[in-house]
């Protein structure tokens, strides 16, 4: 055909600009932060610091994992802080012999003390089934994911709080603590290792597996990807249990670190790991975003923090500063999406 | 000769690696309906935002009543006279009819709204138009036709002098277009002037004072419709000769019944427990035929297609493939059984638009494309894809290319290659080259026929006559859920056809 219109082999130059910007936008303004904060402060670019980064933030970064695959369906999670405390609670009376020896002093010797691995399936399990609840008023009772789970968000937290009972749970046998306080080859963090583990399967599945098209499939057109005989109610729900799963195993990292479980735990972690997630590149509106984008914008808002600590900014002006740039990504993504539209 | 109303001349404007205009120009005369017309991807889109003030040209100069005038915004262009009503309504769905009308300039002592004359005047306008709606109605539970008359309304109220419109029947029924015709040429009665943007030539040939041509971003002719041609105007359109355009196509060999459906019957909907949807509604399709549905807007031809894919629930009926009854409840169980659908609104229902064409057409094909139960294997995936750009001449830059960026008709061939590259027994495509240009319709045609000689057998749904006739074996016609009569494609003519589809059912 001669009358090609013009449009199909012109417009590819403009949207990959766009393209370009939103996949790496997140990256060049960290390594700008970066290099600002290391002339500004020496200290900042040791490696002890930024191996301090990157354990703060390892918490945050597995909830930003999961919480990638629920906005990408254009879902959203807001009960991921409360179920952080609850199953961290339920972990820590794991470890500790049970819900009867939870409030044994000490590092649980004295009672029957199991074993780090089921306190993380334990973490693990309640979340798995805290994130299927919610999937599944989600898909088959249709209610908004921000309904659904700005009620988990009460929920989970009054449930936290029934079984903690008041007080914290603390103190844990030595394999769980390192779990959480523990360094790899002397110098890797364990929360670390466990955060970037997760995060490169994470990324697998979502760019190579049947079932990661199908995440940004739904995500995209959800009719479309119905009448594309995808399953639309299984993807959705699929994804609550993923971030399930991560706030599980966020949760159990959490209470190892601290040495300690209790009910105030993980209060307005939602904020933070959205923040994580949209300033990373993935959209709102579902459909766009990676793994890889999470994973810098869990670091940038880790960086970000840790560089007004060293400058000794007040903690209310770092949320104040947090907050503008939640905005400001959003801004940017709505802007990137207008012109995918028109493109 | 009368000085024009509108002269946009020498107008150039460019965006990030495409010219869109190059010596675009339009001269509208007072009193005149002016057909503008052009491919996708000619330019009309951009030099209506122009006019509309939506966008900035380059360069060039624009005329209006006599001035030079420079549109600064879509509204500076409103308070000069000039409205476009785009094919995307603008209304506000929850709200009146009255308040979509008034909307931002609403009637009433200070910041307060003064309902009854709003109403009032809203009543007054529709009654111009030769409408009966309550100006109290909310806009969402109007019907399309409906909400374009009160966009129209709108631009009424604003006392404009040029009313631009964008596509206006390409959502409409026949009856409602002519409907549509009488108001528009009412307003030209009244002194107005309309643009009437359009890919439907017989729609231009019968209203039309005037047209202009654009391709490529330039002005390639005007003149009078009376003086014109219909295969004269697409020669200017498409720079060359359509011969094989809605040409009739070679009878393939057909063979047994593939799909037959017995009875589909689908009752109310949730506003309208007494509407039937879908009433004991029959028909077969046999391998390598091409069956075509005809019917006005709502005459269940899409209810239809949906219920024997699966989208849609339907109440009683059986759904038979190769003599056994199979059961679909769901688009999963439709294409198990070897169905495929090419839904009417590519957008909403078949295109992901952020995800890249090779994306886009595996879509279906998950389940061939796995390796070790999991993972998408990428390599076959490319060859897919490469595959069908050959076979349906997919022009994209890269399988990677977003499929945003493609042209309508290139997109709706990568929804075609998405079922194609399934196999499927029985391909259902509803409104196949909507929106699409006339090169790409041809093709698109073409594509079908292939499929239809490889023994897939076909139904096409279209509200365009011309391509029912031109593409069908044989037409089954449906009004208000129900199936009026069947014909052999070389019997019927549009005539025929049209009193089929208008047909009272209880009468036949």
């Amino acid at each position: 055909m001669t009358q090609d219109p013009p449009s199909d082999t012109q417009t590819p130059a403009r949207i990959d600009i766009i393209g370009f910007l939103a996949r790496f936008a997140p990256l060049i303004f960290l390594i700008v932060l970066m290099t600002g904060f290391a002339l500004y402060e020496p200290r900042f670019l040791t490696p002890l610091n930024l191996f301090n980064v990157l354990r703060q933030v390892s918490i945050y970064g597995l909830l930003a994992v999961g919480m990638t695959f629920v906005i990408l369906t254009a879902g959203i999670d807001l009960s991921i802080g409360s179920l952080v405390a609850f199953a961290g609670l339920v972990a820590a009376a794991v470890s500790k012999g049970g819900i009867s020896n939870r409030f044994t002093v000490g590092a649980g010797q004295e009672a029957a003390s199991y074993g780090w691995y089921l306190a993380a399936l334990a973490a693990i399990a309640v979340g798995l089934i805290g994130g299927f609840v919610q999937g599944f008023a989600i898909t088959r009772l249709k209610v908004p994911p921000f309904v659904v789970t700005l009620g988990g968000m009460s929920a989970f937290r009054g449930a936290a709080l029934l079984f903690a009972a008041g007080g914290p749970i603390s103190g844990f046998e030595p394999s769980f603590v390192w779990m959480g306080q523990g360094r790899i080859l002397g110098q890797l963090p364990v929360p670390v290792v466990i955060f970037l583990t997760f995060a490169v399967l994470a990324h697998i599945v979502l760019r190579y597996t049947r079932y990661g098209r199908q995440v940004y499939a739904v995500g995209g057109n959800p009719e479309a990807a119905r009448l594309s005989g995808l399953n639309v109610r299984t993807v959705t729900t699929s994804v609550y249990v993923i971030m399930g799963f991560f706030a599980g195993l966020g949760a159990f990292v959490l209470s190892a670190r601290l040495n300690s479980a209790e009910a105030v735990a993980g209060t307005g972690y939602e904020l933070t790991v959205i923040a994580s997630v949209v300033i990373g590149g993935t959209s709102l509106f579902g459909g766009v975003g990676t793994i890889f984008g999470t994973v810098i914008g869990t670091i940038l808002i880790g960086v970000l923090l840790n560089g007004l600590v060293l400058m000794n900014v007040s903690a209310y002006i770092q949320q104040i500063i947090i907050g503008i740039i939640i905005v400001l990504a959003v801004a940017f993504d709505t802007f990137a999406k207008s012109r995918r539209r028109t493109g | 000769m009368t000085e024009p109303l509108l002269r946009m001349s020498l107008i150039g404007k460019r965006f990030p690696g495409v010219q869109a205009l190059d010596n675009a120009g339009l001269e509208v005369l007072p009193g005149e309906i002016h057909a503008l017309l052009g491919e996708n991807g000619a330019g009309k889109s951009t030099l209506i935002k122009i006019l509309s003030g939506a966008q900035q040209p380059d360069s060039g100069t624009i005329e209006f009543a006599g001035q030079n005038v420079t549109m600064t915004s879509p509204h500076d262009a409103q308070r000069r006279g000039i409205v476009t009503i785009y094919q995307e309504f603008t209304l506000a769905p929850n709200m009146t009819i009255a308040e979509n009308v008034f909307i931002g300039r609403e009637p009433g002592p200070g910041v307060f709204v003064d309902w009854r004359k709003m109403a009032a005047e809203t009543k007054k306008i529709t009654a111009r138009l030769g409408l009966q709606l309550r100006p109290m109605s909310i806009v969402r539970e109007l019907r399309v036709a409906e909400q374009q008359m009160v966009e129209i309304a709108r631009a009424l109220s604003m006392k404009s002098q040029l009313i631009v419109m964008d596509e206006p029947t390409s959502a409409l029924s026949s009856t409602e277009v002519e409907k549509l015709f009488r108001i528009v040429r009412d307003l030209k009665a009244q002194g107005l002037s309309i643009i009437f943007v359009t890919h439907r030539l017989e729609e231009v040939m019968q209203i039309c004072d005037r047209y202009t041509v654009l391709r490529d971003g330039r002005l390639i002719g005007s003149g009078a419709v009376a003086d014109a041609t219909i295969q004269g105007i697409i020669r200017l359109i498409v720079g060359r000769e359509v011969n094989a355009l809605f040409a009739r196509r070679e009878r393939a060999s057909i063979g047994g019944v593939v799909l037959r459906v017995e009875g589909l019957t689908r009752l109310g909907n949730a506003q309208d427990q007494n509407a039937t949807v879908l009433a004991n509604v029959g028909l077969e399709v046999h391998r390598g035929e091409i069956l075509g549905i005809a019917g006005l807007v709502g005459a269940g031809r899409t209810e239809m297609a949906r219920a024997v894919f699966g989208a849609d629930p339907f109440d009683s009926g059986r759904v038979v493939i190769d003599g056994r009854e199979v059961r679909i409840r769901s688009p999963q169980d439709a294409i198990r059984h070897g169905i495929g659908l090419v839904p009417e609104d590519r957008k909403q229902q078949a295109l992901f638009l952020a995800l890249a064409v090779r994306t886009n057409l595996s879509m279906a094909s998950h389940k061939q494309l796995t390796r070790w139960g999991l993972f998408i294997d990428e390599v076959a995936e490319r060859a897919m894809v490469e595959e069908y750009r050959k076979k349906l001449n997919i022009r994209m830059a890269s399988p990677e290319q977003i499929i945003a960026g493609l042209s309508g008709g290139n997109q709706q061939k990568v929804t075609l290659a998405r079922w194609l590259a399934l196999g499927p027994k029985v391909l259902i495509v509803d409104e196949p080259t909507r929106g699409i240009d006339i090169g790409a319709k041809v093709e698109v045609h073409n594509l079908l026929f292939e499929l239809a000689r490889s023994g897939i057998a076909v139904i096409a749904i279209s509200s365009e006559l011309p391509e029912v006739l031109a593409i069908s074996d044989r037409i089954v016609t449906m009004r208000e859920g129900r199936v009026t009569g069947e014909i052999m494609s070389e019997e019927a003519n549009e005539e025929i056809l049209m009193s089929m589809m208008t047909l009272n059912t209880k009468a036949a």
